[in-house]
């Protein structure tokens, strides 16, 4: 796909306008749910400033979630941090599809890391054009980045103002938001067969460890099926 | 907790910035492609299976479930990520109030 010629042409007013409509859809609603996982993190035993820091220094929601559930689930902070980065480990894939079409350097490159998150890749990595694509990442980045970060304060002074988050079934939301992340990855036979041998996993494993183990008992399986099934074509998700 | 919190957000930066600075070549082997799509599920479906089954170190069945019944009515409705995630726990809330 990577073909100098096309790739360099210029982008026309009409598509940058369209790219950047679309960018914003999808930032307004990424972003808003920033409040459940504001609410969710401080119903988890975090302060307000951990869990904003999160949603700004961290910056990718799948792991914000992780962290904050294995904290709430009662592992350590810890084992909490090793299923973030774990999770995080895709945004690598995402970035090795970006750096051709995006071709930043220097501190451009430093900032567009960290906006390399599933919804700016989705933005970024169809387009045609080098223009497109950059159009399309930095103002989904962006928009995201912005929204997210407000809505998770909003979230985050909500949920403690509330008081016992079982009451509102906060605990039950944390369970609706992983499913919500699972759903569209479960495009594949191979995807669904690791998330159900996953799950027994780590079900087996919550009366036998401490509380996070069972989340890192589980990503066992996906290195080990990885490992058996390389001979086959790679899959891919959205 | 803020060791943690800033250790891992700095490992989760450095693994963006990896994507965008290694070459191709060194992450593009099938084995690493394949298992990096496949961790996303596995974790996924294993803090779900955690956050809605585990206490401690026991398994019990309570309002979380129903809450997780109601957001796969959600997502097979299609319903946006919001609107899952407040159903599941209105669920939960409305089971713990009867």
């Amino acid at each position: 796909m990577p073909d100098t010629g096309p790739l360099d042409a210029p982008l026309p007013p009409a598509d940058r306008s369209r790219i950047l409509r679309d960018s914003a859809g999808v930032a307004v609603a990424t972003g808003l749910y920033g409040v459940s996982f504001g609410a969710i993190s401080v119903a988890s035993g975090l302060s307000v400033l951990q869990s904003c820091a999160l949603s700004l220094l961290m910056f990718t929601g799948a792991s914000q979630f992780a962290l904050v559930g294995v904290v709430a689930g009662g592992g350590s902070a810890w084992s909490g941090a090793a299923s973030a980065a774990l999770l995080g480990t895709r945004n690598t894939l995402y970035g090795l599809r970006l750096a051709p079409l995006l071709q930043h350097r220097g501190p451009r490159r430093l900032l567009a890391a960290h906006l390399v998150i599933d919804e700016s890749t989705a933005m970024a990595a169809t387009r045609e054009s080098r223009a497109a694509a950059r159009t399309g990442f930095w103002a989904t980045g962006l928009g995201i980045f912005a929204l997210w970060n407000l809505a998770t304060l909003v979230g985050a002074l909500a949920g403690n103002a509330l008081g016992d988050p079982r009451a509102y079934g906060l605990d039950a939301a944390v369970g609706g938001a992983f499913l919500a992340l699972l759903w569209p990855r479960l495009d594949s036979r191979g995807h669904r067969l690791v998330a159900v041998l996953a799950a027994a996993v780590a079900l087996g494993l919550v009366p036998l460890t401490a509380a996070g183990v069972p989340v890192l008992g589980a990503a066992g399986v996906a290195l080990l099926v990885g490992a058996l099934s390389a001979a086959r074509r790679p899959g891919r998700t959205a | 907790m803020w060791a943690a919190v800033l250790v891992a957000c700095g490992g989760c930066y450095l693994l963006k910035l990896a994507g965008l600075s290694v070459p191709p070549a060194v992450l593009a082997h099938p084995v690493v492609s394949r298992t990096a799509d496949l961790i996303p599920v596995a974790l996924l479906a294993a803090l779900l299976t955690v956050q809605v089954l585990a206490s401690g170190s026991a398994l019990v069945v309570d309002a979380r479930l129903v809450g997780l019944a109601v957001a796969v009515v959600a997502l097979l409705l299609r319903a946006p990520f919001l609107v899952v995630v407040f159903a599941a726990a209105l669920a939960a809330a409305l089971v713990r109030a009867l």
